[in-house]
């Protein structure tokens, strides 16, 4: 799965809630961009986005993820902080699966994922 | 949901995150009166949203909920739903010095009452603020027709910006382009800054289209009111432009300016991170001294210390570290090649083209080395307008707070240090500027009384000479008093009258380097300055550097710090005593010369010597450490300069220079005072380094220090 997230510290933090579910392999990204780079290479099960980064924002990631065929279902979370309503609601319309406010329980995270990865 | 260790690294980030915000802040500040950039509002409001996510994931409830509400008010800035109004912006500014102080309490320092005061009263201040006046207006965008699939993907804030085009009747262009993925973003960067002269880039939308694993579109919206032929020549071969509304957008619809404020005549900066020489002019405004508009300014300052004890690293530079490390492997396996032929060759080796070879070997590793020295120094250096950053603003405020109308001038940020270094000169560079401000420059009034410009100026600058940095802190005030420091020194104790009368004018004035010489309130009413040198001095003189005055009664006062550019690997002097050697830090030694016995002259019981018509004591190093004297017909004399002290002292020889790394003792060595450690030199030899700091103390001991 892929972690984007701008955030070093917050990065490591998703990476590690994560990564306490079996058989998940997790790739981090740092911006926007660096996903776009990375998605062709590898097949991903399960991607989480920040909404908020420097060079596009997540909505404009989970758009282009949505649009093309190759990632079209690959399920997709973003990660939100409080007071972002209106960004969140759009990330949802466009086709984003679940949504975490920042600051979130792991366990929530941990037990999303198992969901969505049936495992 | 943070485990305990990961407290130093959310420190290390809020601390990165906190820094970046407080620049741009400090920018934003000397923009006062104008209308900010919108990508610098939206780059500051990044930063607190970044600063309230992270403390939030780590529990720091404090930090969150302050850069929470500084959040909802820059978020109204940014989305033109309230003014830059001065009050806004002091506050933005305290909020900042408040979050520096509770990642500083996070970090390991006792949360304080006074930071929670400040940050409640603040919190009120944002709430307050942030309830401006709404926008609420028919949306032009639905006006001008923008396909719903394409404003999907907008945040608020973009369409907020695509709003602010449309009113100022700029048109809104999708600007295409298909780059490779490999190279995407430097492409992008460069259409980036094609388009930026000519308009603003409000978005970047990768696009599913091609479709290819290979290669990837963008759409750019872009608002600019220049013709589309114009845009279109400009990203010629690049990328293609259309128009992204339906409907054209109407011209101009006159509208009042979003900033409609008196203009502040004070405010001349751009950039305070400039490295050629920026200067802006500082006053006490209108704000008044005593409480602000919002009434949040108040409290101490925070420490300017970074908190974090990493350091941002060029990635240059560890490509650098790199190669060298490549070339290093290269050498070892030249070397281990000779190893093999000479054990093949058995015992009839050809001794002679071998040893050739081994030492071609060996100088290709010595360079190697100096260069990998060379580079991880380069690793550890910052520039100082990390440090400068936060002076200025610092001083914008005191300045503010002072009454006194002062032009604050910095110039050489760009010049790096040691990052340690660094670090530990902000405060007692902070220090020596609020004594320029506080005890030097004069009331506007005292100045023109005495024919001075009402403006005083205070200059901050470094530059580097060699592998020394010089850094100044300058003021035109009224320059030090030396018949109210001789008498002040004779009231506390701290010299005789009769001393005194001895000491040049220079002399006098390292006076106010020693401990005590401040303590008392009346300090402050010396016309020069007094407070807290000794800590100054101290903190220099822990970093090897020298700290020199330069006073003019009426014309300002001058000090000079001269810092050595790194610590880590020192250059050393090997000096020998008898059989014994010794190594002195090449940063504390001014020079050398050659004294004959004749020319000693003893005064109260100690020797000294004459250097350039100065008188400096003249220390044996044989009679420090209880070793055998030699009997010289002159004696090497290594001048020492620490902090503001010079001293002579004698060696029986000079063996040359090299480059240590100095290791601490252990045992019963530790407690020897005058040696810092010791350390190998080339031969394997180990020698003694020694501490001048520690040796001018115990030098100083019997008696009372007078300059």
């Amino acid at each position: 799965m892929l972690i984007v997230e701008d955030s070093r510290a917050t990065r490591e933090l998703l990476a590690a809630a994560v990564e306490i579910v079996e058989g998940v392999e997790v790739y981090t990204a740092v911006s926007g961009f660096e996903a776009l780079k990375v998605l062709p290479r590898h097949r991903f099960s399960l991607i989480i986005t920040d909404i908020n980064m420097p060079d596009i924002n997540g909505l404009e990631l989970i758009n282009f993820v949505k649009k093309n065929p190759n990632y079209r279902d690959v399920p997709l979370f973003i990660v939100t902080t409080e007071g972002r309503e209106q960004d969140r609601d759009r990330g949802l319309q466009l086709g984003a699966a679940e949504y975490l406010v920042k600051p979130f329980q792991s366990e929530l995270l941990t037990a999303l994922v198992r969901r969505y990865l049936k495992l | 949901m943070a485990p305990p260790r990961a407290l130093s690294e959310f420190v290390a980030e809020a601390n990165e995150v906190l820094e970046t915000l407080a620049h741009d802040v400090a920018v934003l500040d000397a923009q006062r009166g104008r209308e900010p950039e919108p990508e610098l509002l939206n780059a500051i409001f990044r930063a607190a949203h970044s600063l309230k996510g992270l403390s939030g994931m780590f529990g720091q409830e404090r930090i969150s909920s302050l850069a929470h509400h500084l959040e909802d008010v820059l978020d109204a800035l940014r989305l033109g739903k309230v003014l830059a109004s001065d009050p806004l912006l002091d506050a933005i500014l305290e909020g900042v010095d408040v979050l520096t102080l509770m990642l500083r309490e996070a970090a390991g320092d006792a949360p304080s009452e006074d930071t929670g005061r400040r940050a409640a009263s603040l919190a009120e201040a944002f709430a307050r603020l942030a309830s401006g006046g709404q926008v609420g207006a028919a949306d032009v965008l639905d006006e001008v027709g923008i396909d719903p699939a394409v404003r999907s993907v907008f945040t608020e804030y973009e369409e907020h910006r695509l709003r602010e085009n449309v009113k100022k009747g700029v048109a809104l262009w999708k600007v295409r382009a298909v780059f490779s993925l490999e190279d995407f973003d430097q492409r992008l960067a460069a259409l980036n800054a094609t388009l930026k002269p000519l308009g603003e880039v409000i978005s970047t939308l990768p696009s599913s289209q091609p479709g290819d694993d290979a290669s990837i579109a963008f759409d750019l919206i872009f608002g600019s009111a220049r013709p589309l032929a114009e845009i279109e020549q400009a990203v010629a071969g690049v990328a293609t432009v259309a128009q992204l509304t339906e409907k054209p957008v109407p011209p101009s619809a006159p509208r009042p300016e979003a900033a409609p404020r008196k203009p502040a005549p004070r405010l001349e900066l751009s950039d305070v991170s400039s490295p050629e020489l920026s200067a802006w002019p500082l006053s006490s405004g209108s704000s008044g001294t005593t409480s602000s508009p919002s009434g949040v300014m108040q409290g101490a300052e925070p420490s300017l210390r970074s908190l974090a004890q990493t350091v941002r690293v060029d990635i240059g530079r560890l490509d650098a570290l790199m190669n060298t490390i490549g070339e290093l492997l290269t050498v070892r396996a030249n070397i281990n090649r000779l190893a093999e032929v000479a054990r093949q060759a058995g015992a009839t080796p050809l001794p002679k083209l071998w040893a050739q070879e081994l030492q071609k070997e060996s100088r290709a590793l010595e360079r190697r080395l100096d260069e990998l020295q060379g580079a991880v120094l380069d690793v550890r250096m910052v520039p100082l307008g990390q440090v400068f950053d936060k002076l200025a603003r610092l001083m914008r405020r005191l300045v503010r707070q002072s009454g006194k109308d002062v032009h604050f001038e910095v110039s050489g940020g760009d010049v790096e240090l040691d990052k340690l270094i660094v670090e530990e000169l902000s405060d007692p560079l902070m220090h020596l500027l609020r004594n320029a401000l506080d005890h030097g420059v004069e009331a506007p009034d005292r100045r023109i009384a005495q024919g001075k410009d009402a403006r005083g100026v205070i200059r901050l600058t470094a530059q580097q000479l060699g592998n020394k940095v010089q850094i100044e802190v300058g003021d035109d005030g009224a320059g030090m008093d030396e018949t109210r420091i001789r008498q002040v020194a004779i009231e506390r104790g701290l010299a005789t009258h009769e001393a005194t009368e001895e000491l040049e004018r220079r002399e006098l004035l390292n006076l106010v380097f020693l401990p005590g010489f401040s303590t008392r309130k009346d300090v402050s009413e010396l016309s020069g300055r007094g407070v807290g040198l000794d800590v100054v001095k101290t903190n220099l003189a822990r970093l090897s550097g020298l700290i020199d005055i330069d006073s003019r009664r009426g014309e300002g006062t001058r000090f000079v710090l001269t810092l050595p550019l790194t610590l880590a690997i020192i250059r050393a002097l090997i000096v020998a005593v008898g059989d014994r050697s010794f190594a002195v830090p090449l940063n504390s030694v001014t020079e050398i010369v050659s004294v004959k016995p004749a020319e000693l002259r003893t005064i109260e019981r100690r020797e000294v010597i004459e250097v350039r018509g100065q008188t400096l004591p003249f220390v044996r190093l044989a009679r420090v450490f209880g070793l055998r004297e030699a009997t010289n017909d002159r004696h090497f004399v290594v001048i020492i300069g620490f902090a503001q002290e010079r001293f002579g002292l004698a060696v029986d020889a000079l063996l040359g220079q090299e480059d240590i790394v100095t290791k601490p003792l252990g045992g019963r060595l530790k407690a020897v005072p005058g040696i810092a450690g010791a350390t190998e030199l080339g031969d394997r030899r180990a020698v003694l380094v020694l501490d001048v700091g520690a040796l001018l103390e115990e030098l100083k001991r019997p008696q009372v220090a007078v300059g």
